[in-house]
């Protein structure tokens, strides 16, 4: 009985002595409104930047733009590596819950669709601040509508973009001679070469976005898709869908019993000779892939006529971040012509640049002008027909019903 | 041991200990404070939203909601059954393995170094093991491509599954191949305590072969000292995370990956249906330990009258042979899988079906030089901390021991191996709870404390046995000539033990090195250790990357290794050479 009391008695005071590591409690300031004075106060700070890290060459973008950043602006960005960008929505949630709504943990973070919805309506996110950066005046706000409407949300300045996607499909050249041009001639191409495609997992945005192009080209309406689906909509409008995909299951890569956690591992495995096409979201993604040694020479891109899905990513400031100023400072270096521009070399990543070419002076223009090609990389012609991302309800119901029909 | 003098003398020290020796007593407290506290109070945090309450996040009212979601989600009896099959599969077959080693192994010369040479493939992180087992039995593998496209007429890898296979048999290896090491070093160090060569050399005389011998007469008496390392490998191989995210079946995967997915979701409404699905996992290891404990039972009464049967040379031989033939290929095999990941780390290219790759290159080890840093320093940081914080608290508890004379019993044991039975997903999650409301959740202080709950029992139980093994006289002696307990601690006991004590810390330090899940709960994620890193990048990056990280994770752990045994040799030659 004794030993016991003297161990909580022990235990109480191991608690106290843990609260020394506890971080020092400062005052969170509103960020100052002029650009000088952000720039003066950001001066000094590390900025979290919370990003999915399961790409080497976007990990070795963000260590440049912090060895750029720090350099310039004297801000350190410590690149927070997340399995999943729902990691740090999970942790500004939290934090919330708790009542941390200073010093919060996430400074900025890269997110788009679904996870930027799920905080702009917890009303956790800090802004508008895109319109005080002052590259922000170079954004495509006329042509690239998914710069302004993220998964048919509007942005209203919470989240300003930096990079650009859209869905390609990349195959090996020398095993592949005539690609499919849609979504019926997948089919056709896979049930002529069973296993050698598959997608991923439907839990990861580019599985689930696989399934939404499909569905674009699948319903008679593609319209419907702008707006949330109700429960009779949902089973009817994708009803189409779930018979392609019954059909095609069968012709995939393990016949559709298992797949690939993400972008990533299906590349690996189609530089492993176990399959010869995939879906990709970055257009220059063989052209980069193939540069780095992480897929043959023999590959090459396709479009589907019909159009693919595009959309933008963003970088957010959560509303409780620490360090906003320095935050802010990221943001606005993302938005550079001349960072953009490197981003955009498939050397490095091969974004589309989420700017306005038109609204660049011809010195700025240069460097974007100067980027090598390679006959990897799609041509712009190729990638005119741009499909707007369907409201993101679509999204999660389709992972669920996919969950539903396939998992068992 | 049975010295008149030593009670006397013992009473003496104990009179000298009791003035300063205050702060010592409190050794023990604190020491089980450390890892007790933070498992009950994350047991209970974990076990509360499983019944609706979190209020942090809406839930105020107690109820089975959570549960109902639980067994509704798409493909949880799927999850449930392959949790406890390859769960339990793991543990009988790395049980019936080590035993099988051992009872063929045993006293021949090279087992002496049995220790050295399992320590590689026991220091060696779990994640970094399956990851290079990933590479080695894949259909575009190693194995494939050292055998094609001569043998197996492969052009193309086969679409056949082996790793995510769903009946989970790529885990069960993997795992086998990780616990029956260990449980071999438990066993060796069980054999210590009984008088095996003498009852063996009798079990010879009347007829038995070695290996017969040994299981008849030897095993009856070691296991129930190795009772609580197989409840602790069969607790860990139902409940590994790391390890069946690399390896394991995904749609759906085991239970304590769908708990760890529920955990990390964007919709924090999955927090309830995932702190049940972390307190089912409980129950399902507490119902498997029960089963096996039931198990045993029974075995102990077919072994009675498989024993009483007397048969001099039978099946048993012939399965033992084989089942040290299986070991040394599943060494064989980890070891494959790192040297396969040391291999990837160097090459430039290298596609199926070359067996290696077509050119080597430093480019991938200059070009993530500088990303490595950081989480190199931060592992580095974490062992050394929570291994001499370990090293600290146990060296207190023995010395009280020694000073008090009162050892730790068998209830002190089944304490120290808490950390080692309850599933980590069933109270890390708790705890991360109560780390976020305290604001400690991410510091560095929080993840060396959650690493100290597993460095803790594993520095204690290498160290304990050497520590009370030190003949007694030598402390009596230097007593005797005046030596405060504090200097005998320092200039007697301590380079006494310099082996044992660099052993255990080495032990620690590899076991800091490949946590995976208490660092990212109790770091929240923003901690990164070469550990966590790697075990994101397996989830698909370039293979060439996961090595070099596969490589280091391998790397860290055995240079601790080789130093703990360096270190005293070249002191004993150096301290050789001063007396020439």
């Amino acid at each position: 009985m004794r030993a016991w009391r003297r161990a909580s008695i022990v235990a109480w005071v191991t608690w106290m002595l843990a609260s020394v590591f506890a971080p020092g409690v400062s005052v969170a300031v509103e960020p100052a409104q002029n650009w000088s004075d952000i720039t003066r106060k950001a001066r000094g700070q590390t900025v979290n930047f919370n990003a999915w890290a399961g790409d080497e060459k976007t990990n070795a973008f963000i260590a440049w733009v912090g060895e750029q950043i720090a350099k310039r602006f004297g801000v350190m960005v410590n690149h927070v590596k997340l399995r999943d960008t729902s990691e740090a929505v999970t942790r500004v949630v939290a934090e919330k819950a708790a009542g941390r709504d200073r010093d919060g943990t996430v400074d900025l973070v890269w997110i788009n669709g679904p996870n930027f919805l799920a905080l702009r309506e917890e009303g956790l996110l800090f802004g508008p601040f895109a319109a005080m950066l002052p590259n922000y005046r170079y954004v495509d706000t006329t042509n690239v509508r998914s710069n302004l409407v993220d998964f048919t949300v509007p942005v209203d300045g919470y989240e300003s973009p930096w990079r650009r996607a859209q869905i390609v499909f990349v195959y090996d050249g020398e095993r592949v001679t005539e690609p499919p041009r849609s979504v019926p001639a997948l089919l056709a191409w896979a049930k002529a070469h069973p296993g050698r495609t598959t997608h991923p997992n439907v839990r990861n945005f580019l599985g689930s976005t696989f399934l939404k192009q499909a569905l674009y080209e699948l319903v008679p309406d593609p319209e419907v898709l702008q707006r949330p689906p109700t429960d009779a909509s949902f089973a009817s409008v994708t009803a189409p869908l779930w018979a392609w995909y019954d059909a095609l299951r069968p012709t995939l890569w393990r016949r559709g019993e298992q797949f690939p956690d993400n972008g990533p591992a299906q590349r690996q495995l189609m530089n492993d000779g176990e399959i010869d096409l995939m879906v990709s979201f970055n257009p220059a993604e063989a052209a980069v892939a193939l540069s780095a040694g992480q897929l043959p020479d023999s590959v090459r891109t396709v479009v589907f006529d019909k159009g693919t899905i595009g959309n933008t990513s963003f970088v957010a400031i959560p509303y409780n971040a620490a360090n906003k100023e320095g935050a802010m400072i990221v943001a606005d270096f993302l938005l550079e012509p001349a960072t953009q521009a490197h981003a955009q070399d498939f050397r490095q990543m091969g974004n589309i640049t989420v700017l306005d070419l038109a609204k660049l002076t011809a010195a700025e223009r240069a460097p974007f002008d100067a980027l090598p090609r390679n006959p990897a990389l799609p041509t712009s012609a190729e990638l005119r027909r741009t499909l707007l991302e369907p409201h993101p309800t679509w999204m999660t119901r389709i992972t669920a019903e996919w969950e539903r029909r396939y998992t068992k | 041991m049975d010295d008149p003098h030593h009670g006397r003398v013992g009473a003496a020290v104990h009179e000298v200990t009791r003035a300063r020796g205050g702060v010592l007593r409190l050794a023990p407290a604190l020491t089980v404070a450390v890892f007790l506290l933070p498992i009950g109070a994350g047991l209970i945090g974990t076990a509360l939203p499983a019944f609706g309450y979190l209020p942090a996040i809406g839930g105020r009212a107690f109820g089975i909601a959570p549960w109902r979601e639980l067994f509704a989600s798409p493909g949880i009896a799927t999850a449930v059954r392959t949790t406890v099959v390859t769960g339990i599969a793991a543990t009988l077959v790395s049980v019936a393995l080590a035993l099988g080693f051992c009872a063929v192994a045993h006293g021949r010369r090279w087992t002496r170094r049995i220790g050295g040479m399992l320590a590689p493939i026991l220091a060696t992180p779990h994640a970094a093991v399956a990851i290079g087992f990933a590479f080695v039995v894949a259909p575009s593998g190693w194995i494939a491509r050292a055998l094609s496209p001569w043998l197996t007429g492969w052009a193309l890898p086969p679409d056949i599954a082996t790793v995510g296979h769903a009946s989970g048999w790529p885990l069960v290896l993997c795992l086998v191949a990780k616990e029956t090491p260990y449980l071999i070093l438990m066993i060796a160090g069980a054999l210590h305590q009984v008088p095996a060569a003498r009852h063996l050399g009798i079990a010879r005389m009347l007829g038995y072969g070695v290996t017969e011998a040994w299981l008849k007469v030897i095993l009856p008496q070691i296991y129930p000292q190795i009772r609580l390392p197989i409840l602790a490998v069969l607790a860990f191989s139902l409940s590994v995370v790391d390890v069946a995210l690399i390896l394991g079946p995904s749609n759906p995967p085991t239970l304590a990956v769908l708990a760890v997915r529920w955990f990390g979701d964007a919709d924090i409404a999955n927090y309830f249906p995932g702190a049940a699905a972390a307190c089912l996992l409980f129950a399902i290891v507490v119902g498997a330990m029960m089963a096996w404990v039931a198990l045993e039972h029974a075995g102990e009464a077919v072994g009675r009258r498989w024993i009483a049967r007397g048969t001099r040379s039978g099946a048993a031989s012939i399965g033992a042979r084989a089942a040290f033939a299986m070991t040394i290929a599943l060494c064989a095999g980890s070891a494959l899988a790192i040297v396969g990941m040391s291999i990837w780390s160097f090459a430039a290219q290298w596609r199926f079906p070359d067996a290696l790759p077509g050119s080597l290159t430093l480019g991938n080890w200059s070009r993530l030089w500088a990303s490595l840093a950081v989480p190199v320093a931060t592992t580095l940081a974490l062992a050394l901390a929570a291994t001499l914080i370990a090293l600290l608290l146990v060296v207190c508890c023995l010395e009280n021991e020694s000073r008090t004379h009162r050892r730790a019993g068998d209830r002190a044991l089944w304490i120290l191996y808490v950390p080692l039975l309850v599933p980590q997903i069933a109270f890390l999650f708790g705890a991360q709870v109560l780390l976020v409301s305290t604001g400690l959740d991410g510091t560095f202080g929080a993840v060396v404390w959650a690493h100290l709950i597993f460095v803790l029992p594993y520095l204690f139980l290498s160290l304990a046995d050497p520590w009370r093994a030190l003949d007694p006289r030598y402390a009596r002696s230097a007593t005797s000539l005046g030596a405060t307990p504090l200097e005998l601690l320092l200039r007697i006991k301590l380079p006494l033990l310099m082996g044992p004590v660099l052993i255990a810390c080495a032990v620690a330090f590899a076991v800091s090195v490949g946590q995976y899940l208490p660092t990212l709960f109790a770091g929240s994620g923003r901690v990164a250790t070469l550990t966590t890193d790697a075990v994101t990048l397996s989830a698909g990056a370039d293979r060439r990357v996961i090595g070099v990280y596969a490589l280091l994770q391998a790397a860290l752990p055995c240079c601790a290794y080789l130093l703990a045994v360096a270190l005293p040799a070249w002191r004993m030659a150096h301290r050789r050479a001063r007396w020439t």
